[in-house]
């Protein structure tokens, strides 16, 4: 099996879009998982620390710099 | 016998040339420090910041990518595998840049970065995502296939039933393909350049807590003061 081929086993695009329908909002599945995706990472962002932001600020209450 | 007073001395300066007025106001607005500084504040420390920068690095790949692709022609990708990889990098480049830059404007949203005088940076950046949405989709009626045939047909509807369809006509590929290697990106790398020489002027907003501590302070009585506590002048180099 070509390697194109066991790519096409695992993704089978041969199919109309699988939708998210509710009221008037009509999004296929990929561009839900997408958004998901972004939200995901953006509340990530906010939340996780950046390495080395604690000592940065620790040796600016200190006075000193870094 | 008369004789010839010599010249009285010049009591005002030479008028500057337009060069010399361009360089003193450039200069003055941006200055080597503030447009290459070898510091960040204390507060960019923080991976919300860095989806900017993640928007920048994948608009440069985008246009590596693309520019590989508009020497060797529209088709090329058909044909050869080095073609479909390079158009393959071309479009997940474009994924990631909307990725980054949507994760951007959230974040910059939430952080109402139009404030401290900003406002002209936040609307370069708006303007940047609403010329970036054309320049993208002038990419899928470019690619020489069903799904371009598809998408135009489709989209120029959409354009006809909004008086735009003689101006931008979608079934025009020599149109649309200039439009998306050249009018567009042009346009899209004039407004990224101006945001980002913005941002330099302006500097990065500081969060909301800082903004608050700082006009404290400003308002503050001077006397007793020692400076800004640690973390709070929103100008602190890390």
């Amino acid at each position: 099996m070509s390697s194109v081929g066991v790519m096409g086993a695992i993704f089978n695009l041969n199919h109309p879009a699988h939708t998210v329908d509710w009221e008037f909002i009509h999004l296929s599945v990929a561009n839900v998982i997408v958004i998901a995706v972004m939200l995901i990472v953006f509340v990530l962002a906010v939340v996780l620390p950046f390495p080395g932001a604690a000592s940065r600020q620790a040796a600016r209450g200190r006075g000193g710099s870094s | 016998m008369s004789s010839v007073a010599p010249d009285p001395p010049a009591t005002h300066a030479p008028e500057k040339s337009w060069t010399v007025k361009v360089r003193e106001a450039g200069v003055a607005a941006l200055p080597p420090e503030k447009l290459l500084p070898d510091g960040q504040p204390t507060y960019v420390a923080s991976w919300i910041y860095m989806f900017g920068v993640a928007s920048i690095a994948s608009l440069i790949v985008i246009i590596g990518s693309g520019s590989i692709l508009a020497l060797k022609g529209p088709a090329w990708w058909h044909y050869t595998g080095v073609g479909h990889f390079f158009n393959s990098i071309h479009l997940w480049s474009v994924e990631l840049f909307f990725f980054a830059m949507v994760v951007h404007l959230w974040g910059k949203f939430w952080m109402a970065s139009w404030r401290g005088g900003r406002s002209r940076v936040w609307i370069t950046g708006a303007v940047t995502f609403l010329v970036a949405i054309p320049c993208a989709l002038t990419g899928y009626v470019s690619q020489q296939n069903f799904d371009a045939q598809w998408i135009s047909t489709q989209a120029k509807d959409a354009m006809n039933s909004v008086g735009a369809g003689a101006f931008f006509n979608l079934t025009n590929f020599g149109q649309m393909y200039s439009y998306h290697v050249l009018l567009l990106p042009i346009a899209v790398v004039g407004l990224v350049g101006a945001h980002v020489l913005l941002v330099r002027k302006h500097g990065v907003v500081p969060p909301f807590e800082l903004a608050r501590r700082k006009a404290a302070l400003a308002t503050a009585p001077s006397a007793g003061g020692e400076g800004s506590p640690a973390g709070t002048d929103g100008g602190a180099q890390s």
